[in-house]
């Protein structure tokens, strides 16, 4: 079986420091990998090198996505084969309409792969459906996207882009920040709701909270660019009672 | 020593240019003779070039190098071209008022069942007709002015509109200027609108070229009076080929409580100016003007506007955006004055640039004269490339460079485009905004 998204002893600078020293990670359809680990570990570089971010540079290793070079590929590419990232701090910008950037997105990704592009009508019908699932009212999407949403309304308008685009690949690069507890429970259900066997997720996190909700099938522990240690979700709980130190000296 | 012999030159050039076209300049007698004296302003100081402060930026010599003949009259032909071209930029509930080569063209314009209170006669009858006081309002611009000197003394023909006190148009104005083609040459145009007391109109000028229209010159002008209570609604579209040069030129003039919302675009032609003067000449008026440059390639656009604050308690807003890529060049003047009168004036203006490339060109000469105490006067400017992280976040959704680019300049000038107070014209705005977008690729 090829994997759906494969990371080998993946190197990564940024300006004059590697940030990544060899990491490798592999994730197959249907499986939920969490990744844990200290601030500064690196984790956010790697979503951001696997959603093709510029300004990194890839020293070593490689990254193959259903066993084509991922990192050959633009961002938009990437996006359009099924890989998407929740970023831990989405943007804002003002003046894009939501509706306007969801539904091009969304018809540039669908051209991208040679379907056809949503028609107005169905597509409000498919946004709206998915809005009201995740309690995002509709005048948050009037707004221009992400403007004046509070941190939680953001984390919750990436989930709301995902159950959209339905990918493939999905990273949440902590998606519980930011959240309370109610709004995490209905962005975790958004998330399961969209598990299947052909979709995997990489659920990065600083909580053992949120794989309550989104049970892992593995989790990693990074430190310092590397995975140290990877297991089943039990070792979440172990990392909440004793924390990362045992680690650090690992690394 | 240069300057000399270019003037001369081209001096003696335009002398020519000026007896040939002789029996297609409507007018004689006094007529005649403001034609002659604008000629001899214009004869004096030839094109105007960087050593001119107000043409630092924009020096004709260098981009237009001669001012070419008189376009003929549109034949047949010729007509048929310009309505295919008008196709695109028809706006449905205008009534249309095309100019082809320079020339009214009847046949694609609607002159028929005026709505009450709105006159509508051809520059080339006003200049043949007697109406001295008429004659003198349509060569009140300053020749001072080189490209304004040219335009009195070679205009053949324009719009002159008059709305009476108390008429509120529901029809926008549309003149249409349109390049039919052929060999190249000059289109130079007047037109004036005068709007009585307490009345309100929406005039849309439109530049464009019909196809195969080659390196063209469009020479324009336009004199606008706003009278007390009145309201005029301006939209501006500079669509012209990419290898004309659109130099223009407009004169506006506000009574007592009277607005003027005026939006100007360009994303056509090699090279253009827009230089406006705009005067308050009663209190309580308001001033809305707006503009986006929107080049790439090698275009040159220079946008020049004067905002004389003569009298107390006026208002005026100016809010300007410039995107530009490859190698084109956007210019953005604006003097204020605040003359010692005029307290309580409120003027602010600010300009941003978007840069899209290295070789991108942006200057911005904001002026404030001030002479008066008790006034709120301000400006700002900024220029700057396109976000990385925001282009980064919308590239990551699927939208290709270019996309992504799209989206993000719609968004920069849409704060500009806003301002349309009228839907249809604001829709009429972004869709030209859109060409622009469309031919990047
Ligand atoms: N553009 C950059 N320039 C310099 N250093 C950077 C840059 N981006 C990241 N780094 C450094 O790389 C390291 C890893 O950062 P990263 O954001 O990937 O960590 P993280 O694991 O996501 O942390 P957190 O849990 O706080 O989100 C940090 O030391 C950070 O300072
Ligand atoms: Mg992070």
């Amino acid at each position: 079986m090829t994997a759906l998204l494969e990371v080998k002893d993946l190197k990564v600078r940024v300006e004059d420091n590697e940030i990544l020293h060899g990491l490798s990670l592999t994730v197959n359809p249907g499986e939920i990998h969490a990744i844990m680990g200290p601030n500064g570990s690196g984790k956010s570089t790697l979503s951001h090198v696997i959603a093709g971010k510029p300004g990194y540079e890839v020293t070593g290793g490689e990254i193959l996505f259903r066993g084509e070079d991922l990192l050959e590929m633009s961002p938009d590419e990437r996006a359009a084969k099924g890989v998407f990232l929740a970023f831990q701090y989405p943007v804002e910008i003002p003046g894009v309409a939501t509706m306007n950037f969801l539904r091009t997105a969304l018809n540039a990704q669908r051209k991208a792969r040679g379907e056809s592009e949503f028609s107005t009508p169905d597509f409000l019908k498919k946004v709206r459906e998915v809005a009201a699932r995740l309690n995002i009212p509709q005048e948050m999407l009037r707004r221009g996207v992400n403007v004046g949403f509070s941190g939680g309304e953001k984390k919750r308008n990436e989930i709301l882009q995902m159950a959209l685009f339905e990918p493939a690949v999905c990273i949440l690069d902590e998606m519980d920040s930011g959240l309370d507890i109610d709004a995490l429970r209905v962005a975790a259900d958004g998330v399961n709701a969209l598990r299947s066997p052909e979709r995997a997720m990489v659920v990065i996190t600083h909580y053992q909270r949120l794989l309550n909700y989104i049970v892992p099938d593995f989790v990693h522990v990074m430190s310092k660019g590397r995975v140290v240690k990877s297991g089943g979700k039990e070792l979440a709980l172990e990392l909440e009672a004793s924390g990362y130190a045992q680690f650090e000296d690992a690394a | 020593m240069n300057v000399v012999v270019a003037k001369t030159e081209t001096g003696r050039a335009m002398s020519d240019a000026l007896a040939i076209a002789r029996d297609r300049l409507a007018g004689t007698g006094k007529v005649a003779d403001y034609r002659r004296q604008a000629f001899d302003a214009y004869a004096r100081e030839g094109l105007p070039h960087r050593r001119i402060e107000d043409w630092k930026y924009t020096d004709l010599r260098a981009l237009m190098r001669e001012v070419l003949p008189l376009a003929p009259a549109p034949d047949a032909p010729a007509l048929t071209r310009a309505g295919s071209a008008l196709k695109l930029h028809a706006i449905a509930g205008a009534r249309r008022l095309v100019l082809v080569d320079g020339v009214f063209a009847p046949k694609l314009s609607e002159l028929g069942d005026p709505e009450k209170g709105l006159g509508i006669r051809t520059l080339r009858e006003v200049l043949e007709a007697g109406d001295a006081g008429l004659h003198t309002q349509l060569f009140a611009p300053d020749n001072s002015n080189p490209m304004v000197a040219l335009n009195s003394a070679m205009m053949t023909d324009g719009m002159v509109i008059d709305v009476a006190d108390g008429a509120v148009l529901t029809e926008p104005l549309h003149i249409v200027h349109i390049a039919s083609g052929g060999t190249p040459a000059a289109m130079v145009t007047r037109s004036m609108l005068r709007l009585g007391k307490d009345s309100g109109a929406t005039l849309v000028e439109s530049y464009i070229a019909a196809d195969g229209a080659k390196a063209y010159q469009a020479h324009d002008s336009l004199i606008v009076s706003i009278g007390n209570h009145a309201r005029l609604d301006h939209v501006r579209l500079v669509e012209d080929g990419r290898d004309a040069f659109n130099i223009s030129s407009a004169v506006v003039t506000l009574g007592a409580h009277a607005h003027f919302n005026t939006f100007g675009m360009t994303s056509g032609a090699n090279v253009s100016r827009y230089q406006a003067t705009i005067a308050f000449a009663g209190e309580g008026s308001r001033v809305e003007t707006n503009g986006v440059n929107l080049l790439n390639g090698r275009q040159h656009a220079d946008t020049t506007l004067f905002l004389d604050h003569a009298v107390p308690r006026c208002d005026s807003r100016e809010v300007f955006r410039a995107v530009v890529d490859d190698r084109g060049h956007s210019v953005f003047q604006g003097r204020i004055i605040v003359r010692p009168k005029a307290q309580k004036t409120d003027a602010k203006m600010m300009t941003r640039a978007l840069l899209l490339s290295d070789d991108a060109e942006a200057d911005n000469k904001p002026e404030l004269e001030i002479f008066a105490d008790d006034v709120t006067c301000g400006h700002g400017a900024t220029t700057g490339a396109l976000d990385e992280s925001l282009l980064f976040y919308l590239r990551a959704r699927g939208l290709s460079e270019k996309e992504a680019q799209a989206l993000l300049i719609q968004a920069f000038v849409g704060e500009a485009i806003e301002s349309i107070a009228n839907d249809t014209l604001r829709e009429l705005a972004i869709s030209a905004a859109q060409r622009w977008l469309e031919a990047r690729g």
